[in-house]
């Protein structure tokens, strides 16, 4: 097909000027916290890598013991019961740790070590959420947690594609495969229930609350002063368990208070967060964005219209010599259908 | 009533030791049980329990101990004299030639104190000095005085002329319960006190210390390093804060009968719950195991046996042999966690997924890839020669209708 340059700048006009000068082109405003969001507020500093997290999340969520862990690889050994080396299909929740140098000291950049606790954050505004097609994905508009129904997806896994923090995890070992990511426990939450991770942390380490107490609560270990031994809540903010603790050297930032739209999974630490594998990312969600282009495209159907206007006129005036030579050649007529006779 | 005349008399049995035990009414076969045990536990080879029971019953060697008492409660003394283990008191006393302990030796004042003359005077540099309690530091040491002088006084008059020291008890290897806040006598341990009197040997090289912190220290561990040391003629390797690496290597938390329950999240919340009475983990209570190194777990704390170590009657570690950790923690507060080499036991921040592809899916793989391509093309080939078919066809056709 030849389209000379004359006909395809005027197609690519006539996209361009239904794309810019559409009324309603303006920013999707971004979407807010419910009041009643809850979320988890993860402290490095408090975390003693015990795992325990790991191991509840696994009975609450019914997911199998895996192999092919940190410590079999380490010792050339089998059957060890831990968790696998990365969060996947059979792990939801996973501690890992930051090593630096001789990793004599925790919580310390320099020949340090931290731990982290990675599960999904829970976003604000949630780019699988915006990217799911089907709505398989969705966000609970009390809790705020993020959760999934198998029912309805189709397995295109956009999610995991659109995800900043990598989290969702598809099975790729079973014949009828699901999307499996952390949902905050939200069968537990139904029940007045706090997730697995922070009801099993026996330091506070995750910490159960609403996410503006949560922050609340981050600001004020912000305000802490290193090596002083200040009262942590345990398992969850109003609870009124509580422990004493040293204070860490914090990294002056919560993750998740800004990042991508605002998190309702917030995280602590004492070294920089790219280190701990939290991506910086800005404060606007990839969502609003790409929704914003969405949507003033497709406002009223006029892009598609005008862009399916202007390729049919290219057509149409692309084949103008060949109907014009059509009509002026009446002496063969069955010259096209001769061919499949034969 | 038992003729006291026709019972044999100890000190005349003359120095074989399995006579002895038979006074005692120990078996030849508890005592070999024994030996391997305790080979055991200083970390040696079974094959070396030859070599230990050698050093137990050859009891010409035996070296002059001189044992001090400073700030204490002699309840290092008194927890070796009441051990369980078939006498492990009297293999440590008969091993030794205990010429000075002001709790057992029968001498008191002046006699006392020239015993201790003579046997400095007679084993210049060959004497182990034990030292049990802390040394006061304020005031030049004078909250603690034994004939009159102060510890430092007597260490400047021992100390150089000793082989070697052994530090028994938290209070002597860092100061102990003394040491604790505000610690108004200024209390540390032996080593410290040595480094501050700046008390070197006669020779001027530094005196070894092995500190058996414990409170009271487990008189298991004093008996294997007199044993180690008579077995092998050395020292045993001791960590960096002077402790012998076969009793003092791992953390309680590593060895401790309850770990499956820490490990699985399993926490006595409150002392008679639910959790508690089902033995599960002490953590939350404000166990110190994960941050106390000792052989607790295995050899059990004090020699007391029948599982009575603190963690085994559901008490938390309380961390007395810890500096830092015994006495200056809450007992309720929570430990934190030595990771001992953490990175191998969990995955780095940007983990490399292994497995990747086995043999088999490969094979599969590049069948399947391999049989596309092939078939591809056989296509592609099939389709250009029918293309060609068809333009022959075609042009004879036209050439058929030009010749009509």
């Amino acid at each position: 097909m030849n389209i000379d340059r004359r006909d395809f700048f005027k197609v690519v006009f006539a996209g361009a000027a239904t794309a810019l000068t559409a009324p309603t082109a303006q920013a999707r405003p971004p979407k807010e916290l419910s009041p009643d969001a809850v979320g988890i507020l993860y402290d490095a500093t408090l975390c003693i890598g015990c795992k325990v997290c790991e191991v509840e999340c696994k009975a609450a969520n019914a997911m199998p013991m895996s192999h092919d862990t940190p410590l079999e690889q380490a010792h050339g050994v089998s059957g060890l019961w831990d968790s696998g080396n990365d969060l996947n299909s059979q792990n939801l929740n996973k501690i890992k740790i930051y090593a630096n140098g001789t990793a004599e000291v925790k919580d310390r950049e320099l020949d340090g070590y931290s731990f982290v606790k990675r599960n999904c954050m829970h976003c604000v505004d949630p780019n699988c959420v915006s990217a799911c097609p089907v709505s398989a994905l969705t966000k609970d508009p009390v809790t705020g947690a993020v959760t999934y129904n198998p029912e309805a997806c189709i397995g295109c896994r956009y999610c995991q594609l659109a995800c900043p923090f990598n989290i969702p995890k598809f099975e790729y070992d079973k014949a009828f495969p699901k999307i499996v990511k952390c949902e905050m426990c939200s069968e537990r939450l139904a029940e007045g229930d706090i997730p697995a991770c922070c009801d099993a942390c026996p330091t506070g380490a995750s910490l159960f609350g609403r996410v503006s107490d949560l922050l609340n609560e981050g600001h004020r270990r912000l305000t802490f002063q290193p090596s002083e031994r200040q009262e942590y809540p345990v398992r969850r903010l109003d609870g009124g368990e509580t422990r004493t603790a040293e204070v860490a050297t914090y990294y002056p930032k919560i993750y998740g208070e800004t990042e991508t739209g605002g998190t309702q999974s917030l995280l602590m630490a004492a070294v920089p967060f790219e280190k701990l594998g939290l991506p910086a990312l800005g404060d606007e969600s990839r969502a609003q964005l790409s929704e914003t282009i969405q949507h003033t495209l497709y406002h009223g159907m006029m892009a598609p219209t005008v862009l399916l206007g202007g390729l049919v006129y290219a057509a149409y005036r692309h084949t103008h010599e060949d109907r014009e030579e059509t009509s002026g050649d009446q002496d063969r007529p069955q010259d096209g259908e001769g061919r499949g006779h034969d | 009533m038992k003729d006291v005349d026709t019972f044999p008399n100890e000190t005349a049995m003359g120095p074989y030791l399995a006579d002895q035990l038979d006074i005692r009414g120990i078996s030849r076969r508890g005592f070999l049980k024994f030996t391997l045990g305790i080979t055991a536990a200083m970390g040696l080879p079974f094959g070396m329990s030859g070599q230990v029971l050698a050093a137990l019953e050859q009891s010409q060697a035996r070296p002059t101990v001189i044992w001090l008492h400073f700030q204490e409660c002699t309840g290092c003394t008194e927890s070796l004299l009441r051990a369980t283990h078939p006498a492990v008191e009297t293999l440590i006393l008969d091993l030794i030639s205990l010429d000075y302990s002001e709790t057992l030796m029968a001498a008191a004042g002046h006699q006392a104190e020239q015993a201790l003359h003579e046997s400095l005077e007679k084993n210049k540099g060959q004497f182990i000095l034990v030292v049990e309690g802390s040394v006061p530091m304020r005031d030049g040491g004078i909250y603690c005085k034994i004939g009159r002088k102060t510890p430092q006084q007597l260490l400047h008059e021992i100390a150089p002329h000793a082989a070697a020291a052994v530090a028994i008890g938290s209070c002597a290897s860092w100061g102990g319960v003394q040491s604790a806040a505000p610690n108004p006598t200024e209390a540390v341990g032996l080593q410290e006190a040595l480094t501050r009197e700046g008390i070197v040997k006669a020779d001027g090289t530094a005196l070894p210390v092995i500190n058996l912190p414990g409170c009271p220290a487990s008189p298991y561990n004093l008996l294997s390093t007199v044993l180690y040391y008579l077995t092998l003629k050395k020292l045993p390797e001791v960590d960096a804060k002077g402790r012998p690496t076969f009793a003092y290597g791992r953390l309680i938390h590593d060895n401790c009968e309850r770990r499956p329950h820490f490990d699985a999240a399993r926490f006595a919340e409150q002392f008679g719950d639910e959790g508690h009475r089902q033995g599960w983990c002490l953590y939350k209570l404000g166990c110190k195991g994960p941050e106390t190194y000792a052989n607790c777990p295995a050899i059990e704390f004090g020699d007391v046996g029948a599982n009575t170590w603190p963690v085994g009657i559901g008490h938390p570690c309380f961390g007395c042999a810890e500096q830092g950790v015994g006495f200056h923690k809450a007992l309720h507060e929570q430990s934190d966690v030595e990771s001992v080499t953490p990175s191998s036991l969990f995955p780095e921040i940007f983990t490399e997924h292994a497995g990747g592809v086995t043999v088999g899916a490969a094979a599969v793989a590049g069948a399947i890839g391999g049989g596309a391509v092939v078939y591809a093309v056989g296509a592609h080939k099939q389709l250009k020669q029918l293309e060609a078919e068809t333009a022959t066809s075609a042009a004879s056709k036209t050439e058929e209708e030009v010749n009509q």
